[in-house]
């Protein structure tokens, strides 16, 4: 078949009349579509999306015993998605939340800042009974829907400083890690900030379909995008419950605080700060009410003084003096140190021991002239050359001691402490300086600084006769992941043990010795081993310091307790440092008179400037 | 020749081009509104598919102007060479390409830059069959003719079609129309055996094979009846067709149920309306009615989708970008998209018959299929009236391959047309 180019061309007709019937086709369809059919605009209305964040359960947070410290609360939040928000009866919706119609504009319009599409919080942590009430009638509200989570709840209400706080995270946060979201939670403090990312766990999300009645409607996409929560890891933490109630019973009405510490882990066994509160305050709608009025306390009971205060260490301090005196060959263990009394020079002794003593003497009568005497023989050790590489020599050794530096493990807010250096008095003296310049350093005053922490450490650091582990809080998590490296880490001071072994011989005199300074708190039936200190401070009555460790033949608890303006050592530290070691070893205490006294004391802080 | 360069502002089909330039510029704004992302609100933002898109519209024009400065006869002497390159692509991309969606049609350029040679395979095919049906010896009688002018055709189809790529391989169907028009021996019967045949299929599927026997039969019986009546002969050629009837309704019936794959089957079914399915495989149809129906007749306006903006559609701004056009510009927009792709349609068709070199007239027609078959089968999809295949709306929808090989198959007829008055 062939045909003519005419009729060829005409077929032109043929494929424009296909080509333009297709068109009308898909114009008549669209036509019923979009204009006629009105099914496709209800459908439409009743594909509203729904993303809901499905919050993890948080870990939980145990004791050393397996005892329940910190757990979670159902709680409901109101949540909006501006775009879907229809007209409705404002004034009915203001009244079930109890909010104003201020308010509720308000917040609408930050919402719709925020985004008009992505949920946004409108009104956080609703009452059981608003939540049964307004989920009701919530069909008639199409845009807001509810969202559980859970708060931070505290069963007994102890150790504030170390569990910490959640709060909503802030634009930074938000900012720094994608993770976050507006009206998400976030550690503040304590273990809580510490452990974040171990306590957070994973968040999941829903997506489900809403009808215009606010109802949902099933999964989008059959959960296709949906991602289920993992919970976060528990923690099981190195503290004992039941002794961190009792420490802080005992811290009633002082200032100060009570470190315990495991020497053989570095786990933390008590970490009182005093005043403290009550970790329930800062949990809920109340929160920001309650942490502004703790802010302006003037006791400043959110600061955690065991590891934020600072303190000269008086003479808990000799025992760092003495053993660097004995690994730098500067005195031996029976070096004797002429001392006269109140009347000695450079600086005077403040017990009357009579004669002059050797080294563990020293400790127990806690002479001061001896110490000036080892520190002034170290630093002018001739082996060194001359006193700035001889007090080189002494600073790298206490910073070895854990002294001048942070631990830097699992505990928040840290303070480095201070132990000065060379260049510190080359400037302060213009390089014209010697051991009569920096003698009182030699009996823990001056310039040096340490927090209760660093004590405790010191403690542990001679329980343990040479070595510590940095001092951390956690003992182990819930799903059996190491701790971090650095807290398993061996730590060695690169002072033999012999000496050590001369230390807690003294140590173990003042408290069972004849003239010890901390003779009368004596435990019953278990060995202590401890030194007391009087802090001059220039902010009133002395501190009363205390450090100890027991048993001594196998420490079990090394503990510093420091009570800001208590006077003597022996006055408040010594007593409540005794019973605290005696709790921890047997368990209860035998001397119910002296726990009164103690936990009724009020040692009241007077500024005196 | 060497004046054009002065002259082809003035020489080109100008309406030809606004049409163009108009459906790009509601591609790139509906792209945006699909994808439109509170965090990147701007459209030039090149992060985002919408930024990209611009840069392939700029890209893809600068190729045009290119073309158009490029002479004429450059197309035709090169159409072969040009072919092949386009097969040696598409064995490439069987042997290096990458998968996307089941279909392995993408080769990777390196530097996230991918390119899809099937696109381009059309664009091929079009410049071959143009260049051989075009030359002054072909004899459209000859049998060696025909399957050489098949052989062109079904080459890169199958290759097509080896890369799980159906829905491009069915594209080149188009090229009926050019036969047709080309007064190919057959063609017009093929074209309406086959629409014939997709009557049948459909109504097979719907009414049951038993139905179709039935219908069959009383048809055939009707006819047999006036025939006798008439006293003609054809009798012999009147059992043939019925029996080929039912043959192809028990073929169709077998092919269906044995030869398609679920998904396939399932699409079909859908679309015809034999399930439905809302939440499964009929999701996407369902959810694109949805946007396109809730756009009423003056839409939602721009950037006020709802459906399109929870991402309800699955690609949205590719293959479903006409439910955001739907959705947001309401009837008025379809009908205005609609108008300008008929009227894209008639413009080719219409200029192809005033050319004087067959190349350049078969290459019109060519091309007006394959923008039919585009048009045809992705705004049927989104409407419900096409089971679902994945092509691209030309010009509309996101991608770089597809706006650049459309662009330069239409660039190309335009410089044809501009140049047509040369041709003696």
């Amino acid at each position: 078949m062939q045909f003519n180019s005419k009729v060829l061309s005409g077929r032109r007709n043929v494929i424009i009349t296909i080509f333009v019937l297709v068109g009308l086709v898909f114009v008549v369809r669209l036509f019923t579509l979009q204009v006629t059919d009105q099914h496709y605009k209800q459908l439409a209305d009743n594909n509203a999306l729904r993303f809901i964040t499905q919050y993890p359960a948080r870990g939980m947070v145990f004791d050393r015993n397996g005892k329940l410290m910190v757990y979670n609360e159902a709680v409901y939040d109101l949540l909006v998605v501006p775009r879907q928000v229809k007209a409705m009866d404002t004034l009915e919706f203001c009244n079930l939340i109890k909010i104003s119609k201020e308010t509720f504009i308000e917040k609408l319009e930050k919402a719709k800042t925020y985004s008009k599409v992505k949920a946004s919080p409108f009104v956080s942590q609703i009452s059981k009974e608003d939540y049964a009430k307004t989920s009701e009638v919530l069909f008639k509200f199409p845009g807001f829907y509810f969202q559980t989570r859970t708060i931070r709840h505290y069963p007994s209400s102890i150790a504030a400083h170390t569990l910490g706080d959640i709060g909503e995270v802030d634009q930074k946060q938000i900012d720094e890690d994608p993770y976050y979201a507006l009206g998400d939670y976030i550690g503040k403090s304590g273990i809580e900030k510490s452990y974040e990312t171990d306590l957070r766990g994973i968040k999941g999300l829903k997506v489900v379909m809403v009808d215009v009645h606010n109802r949902e409607m099933g999964s989008f996409r059959e959960g296709e995008l949906d991602k289920d929560p993992q919970a976060g890891r528990d923690i099981y933490l190195g503290l004992d419950a039941d002794l961190q109630a009792y420490g802080e019973k005992l811290m009633q009405g002082k200032i100060g605080s009570i470190v315990a510490i495991e020497p053989a882990t570095g786990q933390i066994l008590a970490f009182v700060s005093s005043p403290t509160y009550d970790p329930n305050l800062l949990v809920g709608r109340e929160r920001g009410k309650n942490f502004n009025n703790l802010l302006k306390d003037p006791m400043k009971p959110l600061i955690n003084r065991a590891v934020n205060g600072t303190y000269p260490p008086g003479s808990t301090f000799k025992m760092v003096i003495g053993l660097i005196a004995l690994e730098s060959g500067s005195i031996t263990p029976g070096t004797i140190f002429h001392c006269n009394g109140p009347g000695t020079l450079p600086i005077k002794c403040t017990h009357h021991h009579g004669g002059s003593p050797d080294l563990a003497n020293a400790i127990e009568n806690s002479c001061n002239p001896y110490f000036y005497e080892a520190f002034k023989a170290t630093i002018n050790n001739s082996k060194f050359g001359d006193i700035k590489k001889g007090y080189d020599y002494w600073h790298d050794m206490t910073y070895k001691m854990g002294l001048g530096h942070k631990f830097d493990t699992d505990i928040p807010y840290e303070q480095n402490g201070n132990i000065p250096s060379r260049s510190y008095y080359d400037k302060f003296y213009n390089k014209r300086w010697n051991s009569l310049t920096i003698r009182s350093l030699g009996i823990g005053q001056g310039e040096v600084l340490i927090t209760p922490l660093q004590l405790a450490n010191i403690a542990a650091t001679i329980a343990n006769e040479g070595f510590y582990y940095p001092p951390h809080l956690i003992r182990a998590f819930g799903d059996s992941t190491a701790i971090p490296d650095n807290m398993r880490q061996r730590m060695e001071t690169g002072i033999a043990q012999k000496h050590f072994k001369v230390i807690k011989n003294g140590m173990r005199n003042v408290v069972e010795g004849a003239h010890g300074t901390a003779r009368r708190y004596k435990i019953d039936s278990i060995s202590a081993g401890g030194k007391t200190g009087t802090a001059q401070n220039p902010h009133g009555k002395d501190h009363s310091i205390f450090i100890a460790f027991a048993p001594v033949e196998n420490p079990q608890i090394a503990i510093s307790v420091i009570i800001e303006n208590g006077g003597f050592g022996a006055t408040w530290a010594v007593p409540i440092a005794s019973l605290m070691l005696e709790k921890y070893i047997r368990g209860f205490t035998k001397r119910p008179e002296l726990e009164q006294r103690m936990m009724e004391g009020v040692v009241t802080y007077k500024e005196e400037r | 020749m060497t004046d054009n360069r002065n002259h082809i502002i003035g020489k080109v089909d100008w309406p030809l081009l606004l049409i163009y330039f108009a459906l790009a510029l509601i591609g790139w704004f509906s792209v945006f509104s699909a994808k439109y992302d509170e965090m990147h609100p701007h459209i030039f933002d090149l992060s985002q598919v919408y930024g990209k898109q611009l840069l392939w519209i700029g890209a893809s024009m600068f190729v045009a102007f290119l073309i158009l400065l490029i002479d004429a006869k450059f197309f035709n002497a090169f159409a072969f060479w040009i072919y092949c390159i386009i097969l040696f692509g598409l064995v490439a991309v069987l042997a290096y390409g990458t998968a996307t969606k089941g279909a392995t049609s993408w080769i990777n350029l390196g530097g996230g830059m991918k390119l899809q040679p099937s696109e381009f395979a059309k664009l091929g095919t079009a410049l071959a069959v143009a260049n051989y049906l075009g030359r002054l010896n072909v004899d459209l009688g000859k049998r060696k003719t025909r399957i050489a002018t098949y052989a062109i055709i079904l080459l890169p189809m199958a290759l097509v079609f080896l890369q799980n790529d159906t829905g491009s391989a069915i594209v080149f169907v188009s090229f009926l129309f050019v036969l047709y028009r080309e007064g190919f021996p057959g063609s017009g019967l093929t074209m309406l055996l086959g629409v014939l045949a997709v009557v049948l299929f459909v109504l097979t599927l719907i009414w049951s094979q038993q139905t179709m026997y039935i219908i069959i039969a009383a048809l055939f019986a009707l006819t047999m009846t006036f025939h006798l009546i008439g006293k003609r002969r054809y009798w012999m050629r009147i059992v043939v067709i019925y029996s080929c009837m039912a043959a192809f309704v028990f073929s169709v019936h077998f092919a269906f149920f044995k030869v398609l794959q679920q998904h396939q089957r399932t699409r079909i079914e859908v679309m015809l309306g034999m399930k439905d399915d809302p939440h499964g495989a009929g999701y996407n149809l369902h959810q694109s009615k949805i946007a396109i129906g809730s756009g009423g007749l003056w839409g939602k306006g721009f950037l006020q989708g709802t459906q399109t903006k929870y991402d309800f559609v699955p690609e949205q701004h590719t293959d479903f970008i006409f439910c955001t056009v739907g959705e947001e510009g309401g009837f008025k927009g379809t009908f205005v998209v609609v108008l300008l792709y008929v009227a894209l349609l008639v413009r080719i068709v219409t200029l192809a018959e005033r050319q004087r070199s067959a190349f350049s007239r078969i290459y019109g027609y060519a091309i007006a299929g394959i923008f039919f078959v585009h048009f045809a089968i992705n705004i049927g999809m989104t409407i419900g009236l096409v089971p679902v295949i994945g092509i691209p709306l030309p010009f509309l929808s996101y991608g770089g391959s597809s706006l650049l090989a459309f662009t330069i198959m239409l660039a190309i007829f335009v410089k044809q047309d501009a140049n047509r008055l040369n041709i003696l």
